[in-house]
């Protein structure tokens, strides 16, 4: 059996976005994560409308595995031989206030649908796995600060037992005032071995 | 191997998985009308846990551990679950070889209510302080696992939990799960239009949405079995990504199917082997439709297929835990549980819904489980 490797991976924080470390984009502006990912959407282009009905962490989710996944190869992998670990420590906390604000009042009442079926952090491996086609496991873990031994673990043990054969892993985290995406690949075809040390490293890259 | 060892229910049918068991066997229904602005401005039905029998069975847990913190809903009625679970073995759960893995979609998510936003640390907000929380409680070494991955996170939890203690890193693991009614989750589903205005009817022909439920559940794995009991082990399970809708199941129950293949595959054994499985069964026209479709492609379409949702509702984050409780307890009595609320099929598949209760030997069982952001899970759990 193959040896897992980190293929690619990419930092989205104070609006940039790096890949395997280097500088990719840079929005220039001190907004938010709204227009931030907004001026992304229109430097990648995907031509993908989806992406308007997203809430703020998902859209961060999205764009991270659009640049990361740009080079990944589908077409040598099944569908389900796919899959998206993901992390953070808000889960979608953001998104719950905004729904929260409909339901406080009744004289002021106006919970929506759109809304709701983002607060729930796996809808974000839902939109990537639609746009990807990735039909593998999927799981979303809540940790305080970015856990590289855990995730790490889950994937080795998830290709040991032959579940999958390739790996979207990382942290998507949106809090009150800040954001920030962590993403990465792991395959057979790689040339940085997989391991906690390594993804540790990884993810300090970018401070 | 991995072992299930001990687990527990604590619902509006009772404080174990027996007393649960027990009151579904006698058709005993935990889903009444809630009529409390608190959570609804007009009354819906619901299974909720009463707050008054909640804190006398909490307080004498704390008073053993000497603890006079304060506690949430959510967190007192995990504490009272996973301490019923374990108080049925002898795990060292201060030992650093055991860990917790919590299965939640929304945590104490009554706290972003404005009316309660400043009764406890804003910190209790967050899923990782729920863990830290029930972590401290028991004084376990580990930090708590979380996973939060909609309705399938309690599959989820258990197929990881027996994966972590099959490579090796911890000898038992404590798999606890659950979710709370709050204004925030029951206005949501209400937005949704998936709400019934009655007990939920799974699989019926005039099913017409899910009923949401309150409680916590916990199973406790571990590389060690008890002598004493009759042994039932993991032998497989995998989750799987429609990668077609957020909200609704794929019309070909793909992720669904996958993820039974490779739970089967990993089992390594045929669907004939199937004694009986345990549905996700939540009573929305698609999904019941969609996990008939996933049955018949594997040839399941006779095997007794139940759901416990119409005793109990959709507990969310405690759904896969609670009902492969209900399984196991079906596996040790031999007996499986009808599917309450169902008269008539109404999918179209011919799969075969339990509507009476009846003896039965059963020896190797399916529980599946599907939920928003298109997430299936499958699990196969076996005697020894």
């Amino acid at each position: 059996m193959n040896k897992l490797t980190i293929k690619r991976y990419c930092h989205i924080k104070n609006n940039r976005i790096y890949v395997d470390g280097e500088l990719m984009y840079a929005y220039k502006k001190a907004e938010g994560l709204r227009a931030f990912a907004k001026s992304v959407y229109r430097y990648l282009k995907p031509s993908y409308n989806r992406f308007f009905k997203m809430d703020e962490i998902s859209k961060l989710g999205f764009l991270a595995a659009e640049v990361l996944l740009s080079d990944f190869g589908k077409s040598t992998y099944y569908d389900e031989d796919v899959s998206i670990i993901l992390s953070n420590s808000h889960s979608t906390l953001i998104t719950d206030q905004e729904h929260q604000l409909t339901v406080d009042d009744y004289d002021n009442f106006f919970p929506s649908p759109s809304v709701f079926v983002y607060t729930l952090p796996n809808i974000m491996i839902g939109e990537i796995s639609i746009r990807h086609k990735f039909k593998g496991e999927n799981t979303f873990f809540i940790v305080e600060n970015f856990n590289a031994e855990l995730i790490t673990n889950h994937i080795n043990s998830l290709f040991l037992t032959q579940k999958s054969k390739a790996f979207v892993g990382g942290w998507i985290n949106q809090s009150e005032s800040d954001y920030e995406a962590f993403m990465y690949v792991v395959s057979a075809d790689g040339s940085i071995p997989h391991n906690t040390i390594e993804i540790s490293r990884l993810y300090k890259l970018i401070s | 191997m991995v072992y299930f060892r001990s687990d527990n229910i604590l619902s509006s049918l009772g404080t174990t998985t027996e007393e649960n068991f027990t009151s579904m066997v006698s058709d005993k229904i935990g889903i009444i009308s809630i009529d409390d602005p608190r959570y609804y401005p007009e009354a819906f039905p619901a299974s909720i846990i009463d707050q008054t029998t909640l804190n006398k069975e909490f307080n004498i847990i704390a008073n053993k551990y000497s603890n006079n913190d304060s506690y949430t809903k959510l967190e007192k009625m995990l504490i009272v679950s996973i301490y019923n679970a374990l108080s049925k073995t002898d795990i060292d759960i201060k030992s650093s070889r055991s860990a917790i893995i919590l299965s939640t979609t929304k945590g104490n998510v009554d706290l972003l209510s404005s009316d309660k936003k400043n009764s406890y640390d804003s910190k209790r907000v967050f899923l990782w302080k729920l863990g830290e929380v029930i972590q401290e409680f028991f004084k376990n070494p580990n930090k708590v696992i979380v996973i939060s991955n909609a309705c399938v996170s309690g599959v989820l939890a258990i197929n990881t939990a027996a994966m972590y203690i099959d490579f090796g890193q911890f000898d038992n693991i404590v798999v606890t799960g659950g979710d709370l009614i709050s204004r925030f989750v029951v206005s949501g589903f209400m937005s949704f239009l998936s709400l019934s205005p009655s007990a939920c009817k799974p699989f019926d022909k005039d099913r017409d949405g899910l009923t949401l439920g309150e409680a916590a559940g916990t199973i406790v794995l571990s590389n060690n079995p008890d002598p004493k009991q009759q042994s039932i082990i993991f032998k497989g399970g995998a989750t799987a990504n429609d990668a077609n809708h957020i909200s609704g199941p794929s019309r070909t129950a793909e992720g669904s199917y996958i993820a039974i293949k490779k739970a089967l595959r990993q089992a390594n054994i045929n669907p004939e082997q199937i004694d009986h499985i345990s549905s996700h069964g939540t009573a929305t026209p698609y999904n019941d439709e969609m996990e008939s479709i996933a049955i018949e492609r594997h040839g399941l379409e006779n095997v007794p297929v139940n759901s416990i949702k119409g005793y109990l509702g959709h507990t969310l984050g405690a759904a896969g835990i609670i009902e492969t409780a209900i399984l196991l307890e079906e596996m040790r009595q031999n007996t499986v549980v009808k599917t309450a609320g169902f008269k008539e099929s109404g999918v179209s598949r011919p799969i075969n819904i339990i509507d009476y209760n009846y003896d039965k030997e059963i020896s190797t069982c399916l529980k599946m489980a599907s939920g928003f952001g298109g997430s299936n899970a499958a699990m196969i759990i076996s005697k020894v």
